[in-house]
C-alpha cells in the first residue's frame, strides 16, 4: 500500500533550501570558474605559478596592498613557492626594514631579514585611505577567505574591467568591473600584457597574471592548505577503517542479544 | 540506584570506595541497564559529550594564544592560523566543532520530540538539557566575536542592541552590558571570560543531564517504561558503549570533511575582514544554528516584540512536558501527532532560510508564517492533538508482542518494522 509520508518531504525540501541560497545575491554576476590546482581533496599549489604570483604583487600590487601577516620565511616554507633560502634572504634583504629603537633610543633601518614581516606601503590605514582616493586598499592577507567566490571572484575581477555600458556614468576616479559587487570598483585596471617579466620565460598576458596572482593570495591566504589536504586524507582513511573494526565488533558483541544492531 | 551491591576485589580498592565510592559510581555506569531497542537517534548524547570535550580542549590551547584585546585579536587569530604549530587545526576544529555540536544538539531535541523523552518522568532531564542548550547559544555567539572580524562585530551589535528594546531600562542594561557606549574592546574581554567560563557551566549540567537521566533509565522508541535490569536490557557496557564509539567514528569522518576540506564553508567570508565600526556589510547574518530563531525576531515589525517572541520560542521548550497532553509518549503510535511533528521540522527549516534571506517581500511572509505556525504547534496543536487523538496499541514490554490493545501477533510486528 503507497501511504503518503510526510516525512519523505523532509529531504527534497531541505535540498530545495540549499539550491535557493544563490538568489541571495542574484544582482551580482558569477564569478568565472576556473579549475585551480588547489581545489579538491588533493589539490596542491603550482609551485611555478606561485612564484610567478609573488613576481606580479611584488612588482605591481605592493605599492598599494599591504599583507601584514605574511613573513618573508613564508615564501620559502614547505606548501607554499618554496623559494630557496638564498632567495628568500635576498628577496627580505631588497625591503628597508624600521628596527629600533636602539639603545641609543633612534629608530633605524637595516635590510629585511627572512623574519620580518612583509613591509606594508602605507604607514596607516588612514594613509593608504588617503593616498588613494578615499578606498582603503584592502591588506591581501587573506583577502581570498574574506570574499565570496573566493580565487574565482578576485581573478574574476582582475580580469572583469569593462567600458561602461550606455547610461552608466562614473565619476573620476572609479571603474566599471564586470564581476565586482555594484560594478564600481576604485581600483585602476592595473593588468596589461606584457607588464612583468616573468623570470622563467612564461608569457606574462593579463589572463595569465591574474592567475598567477591569484594562486599566490590563495596561497597566503591558506598557507596550511597542502598539508591540510595530506593529513584529511590520512585521517579520513583511518577513521573509516578504525569505522569498520568498530562496526564488526559492534555486530558481534550485539549477536548475543536478541536485537539488531 | 544500583541493582546490586558493589564489592572492589582488591583490598585497596575497597579501602578506597569505603572512603569514596567511585568504584561503585563506575560499577554503576557500566552496568546501568539500557533499552535494547534503541536506534542511533539514541547515540548523540555520546556524540555531545564528545564534542563539548573537544571545545573545551581546543579552547584552552587557543586561549594560550589568543589575545581578547579590539586590536590585536584578528592579528593573534591569523597568528594562530599561521605561526602556532597546527594552530590552524585546532582552530579550524573548534570553529567547525560548534557547528558539529549544533548539529548533534539539534538531532537530540528533535529526537527527543519524535519519542516523547521530554515526557514525565523525565521533564527535569529535558529542562536541563535546555539549559544546556541555552548556554550553549550563549557560548557560541560569544565565541563568533572573538576573532573580531566584520560578522563578529556587527553580529555582537545586533544581538547586543537588543536588550535595548526592554522598557524604561534597556538602554542603561546594554551600556552595561558593552562595558561602553557601543561594542568595543569592553565588550571582547568580557565576551572572552564569559566564552571561557560557560563551557564548565555546561560541563556541570551535562553532570546533572546524565545524573537525572540515570533516576529514570533511559526513554526508547517505543516509549513504554520497562522493568530493569530484565529482558528488555543490555548493560551500558559493552554494547551502549560500543554502538556510541561506531555512531560516534561515523559522526567524526563528516567532522573531519569540513576540517580539512571545507573548513570554511559554514562561516562567513565578512569575519576575514576585520572589524570596521565605520562599515556596516550588506546582510548582517548569525551562524545557521541561530538562524530560526533570527526569522522570529525579524518577522515582528515591533523590535520588543520580536525580542519577547524570539525567547519566547526557546522558553516555551521548557513547559513542553505540560503542554504534551497525550498519554502516549513516542510518536511511532501517535498517528496524527506524527504528521504534525514532520510539518514542524518543515517549519524549522524553513525558517532556518528565511533567517539567512534579507527581511523583504515573499521572505518576511514566510518568516511570519513560519512563527505564527512555531507557537500554534506548541500552544494549540500539542495541548489538543493530544486529547484528541485515538493512538495505536502500545506494546507491554520490548520483548513481547502483548498489546494494551489486544494481543495481535500481526500488530507487533507492524510495530517492530515502524520502530
Amino acid at each position: 500500500m503507497i501511504k503518503f509520508n510526510i516525512k519523505l518531504l523532509v529531504l527534497p525540501f531541505f535540498l530545495l533550501l540549499i539550491s535557493l541560497r544563490p538568489l541571495q545575491s542574484a544582482e551580482m554576476v558569477d564569478p568565472i570558474k576556473v579549475d585551480w590546482s588547489f581545489k579538491g581533496l588533493t589539490g596542491t599549489f603550482d609551485r611555478a605559478s606561485l612564484q610567478r604570483g609573488f613576481q606580479v604583487y611584488k612588482e605591481v600590487c605592493a605599492s598599494c596592498h599591504s599583507m601584514q601577516y605574511l613573513s618573508y620565511r613564508n615564501l620559502g616554507e614547505p606548501g607554499g613557492p618554496e623559494f630557496s633560502e638564498q632567495e628568500v634572504k635576498a628577496i627580505a634583504a631588497s625591503f628597508e626594514i624600521e628596527d629600533g629603537p636602539d639603545s641609543q633610543g633612534e629608530m633605524f633601518t637595516r635590510p629585511g631579514k627572512p623574519s620580518d614581516k612583509f613591509k606594508s606601503p602605507y604607514p596607516n590605514i588612514q594613509a593608504a585611505t588617503a593616498a588613494n582616493g578615499g578606498a582603503y586598499p584592502p591588506d591581501m592577507s587573506v583577502l581570498v577567505k574574506a570574499r565570496k567566490g573566493g580565487a574565482n571572484y578576485i581573478y574574476s575581477v582582475l580580469v572583469g574591467y569593462e567600458d561602461p555600458p550606455p547610461g552608466v556614468t562614473l565619476d573620476d576616479g572609479v571603474y566599471y568591473n564586470k564581476y565586482m559587487a555594484g560594478n564600481k570598483i576604485k581600483m585602476p585596471n592595473n593588468l596589461m600584457d606584457g607588464l612583468v617579466e616573468y623570470a622563467d620565460g612564461t608569457e606574462s598576458t593579463v589572463d595569465q597574471m591574474a592567475k598567477d596572482v591569484t594562486t599566490f593570495l590563495a596561497w597566503a591566504a591558506e598557507p596550511e592548505l597542502e598539508e591540510r589536504h595530506r593529513t584529511g586524507v590520512k585521517v579520513i582513511i583511518y577513521l573509516i577503517l578504525l569505522t569498520t573494526l568498530v562496526y564488526l565488533s559492534m555486530k558481534k558483541i550485539w549477536s548475543r542479544v536478541d536485537t539488531e544492531v | 540506584m544500583s541493582e546490586h551491591e558493589y564489592v572492589p576485589k582488591s583490598k585497596a580498592g575497597k579501602w578506597f570506595n569505603d572512603r569514596l565510592p567511585l568504584l561503585t559510581l563506575g560499577a554503576h555506569l557500566t552496568d546501568y541497564p539500557t533499552p535494547k531497542n534503541l536506534n542511533y537517534w539514541w547515540t548523540f548524547g555520546g556524540i555531545l559529550t564528545f564534542c563539548l570535550i573537544t571545545q573545551i580542549v581546543t579552547g584552552i590551547v587557543l586561549a594560550m594564544h589568543y589575545v581578547a584585546h579590539a586590536d590585536l585579536a584578528f592579528a593573534s587569530v591569523e597568528h594562530i592560523m599561521r605561526d602556532v604549530n597546527y594552530g590552524w587545526l585546532i582552530r579550524y576544529i573548534h570553529s567547525n566543532g560548534a557547528s558539529m555540536f549544533f548539529l548533534a544538539v539539534y538531532i537530540h531535541i528533535f529526537r527527543s520530540l519524535f519519542y516523547g523523552s521530554y515526557k514525565s518522568p523525565r521533564e527535569v532531564i529535558w529542562i536541563i538539557g535546555l539549559m544546556i542548550y541555552l548556554l550553549m547559544m550563549a557560548a557560541a555567539f560569544m565565541g563568533y566575536v572573538l576573532p573580531w572580524g566584520q560578522m563578529s562585530f556587527w553580529g555582537a551589535t545586533v544581538i547586543t542592541n537588543l536588550f535595548s528594546a526592554i522598557p524604561l531600562v534597556g538602554d542603561s542594561i546594554t551600556t552595561w552590558l558593552w562595558g561602553a557606549y557601543s561594542v568595543d574592546n569592553p565588550t571582547l574581554n568580557r565576551f572572552f571570560s564569559l566564552h571561557y567560563l560557560i563551557p564548565f557551566l555546561i560541563l556541570g549540567l551535562v553532570v546533572l543531564h546524565i545524573w537525572a537521566l540515570h533516576v529514570p533509565g533511559n526513554n526508547n522508541p517505543v516509549g513504554i517504561d520497562i522493568k530493569k535490569p530484565s529482558k528488555d536490557t543490555v548493560p551500558f557496557h559493552p554494547y551502549i558503549t560500543i554502538k556510541d564509539a561506531f555512531a560516534l567514528l561515523v559522526f567524526m569522518i563528516i567532522f573531519a570533511g569540513f576540517v580539512f576540506f571545507t573548513p570554511n564553508v559554514l562561516g562567513h567570508s565578512d569575519n576575514y575582514i576585520p572589524a570596521n565600526p565605520l562599515v556596516t556589510p550588506a546582510h548582517i547574518v548569525p551562524e545557521w544554528y541561530l538562524l530560526p530563531f533570527y526569522a522570529i525576531l525579524r518577522s515582528v515589525p515591533d523590535k520588543l516584540g520580536g525580542v519577547i517572541l524570539m525567547f519566547g520560542a526557546i522558553f516555551i521548550l521548557f513547559v513542553l512536558p505540560w503542554l504534551d497532553t497525550s498519554k502516549v509518549r513516542s510518536a511511532v503510535f501517535r498517528p496524527i501527532y506524527r504528521q504534525f511533528y514532520w510539518i514542524f521540522v518543515l517549519d524549522v527549516l524553513m525558517l532556518g532560510y528565511v533567517g539567512a534571506m534579507p527581511a523583504e517581500g515573499i521572505y518576511l511572509v514566510l518568516a511570519r508564517v513560519g512563527t505564527i505556525y512555531y507557537f500554534a504547534h506548541f500552544i494549540i496543536v500539542m495541548p489538543v492533538v493530544g486529547l484528541l487523538e485515538k493512538t495505536d496499541p502500545v506494546p507491554m514490554s520490548i520483548s513481547e508482542p502483548v498489546l494494551t490493545g489486544g494481543a495481535e501477533p500481526s500488530l507487533a510486528r507492524k510495530v517492530n518494522d515502524k520502530v
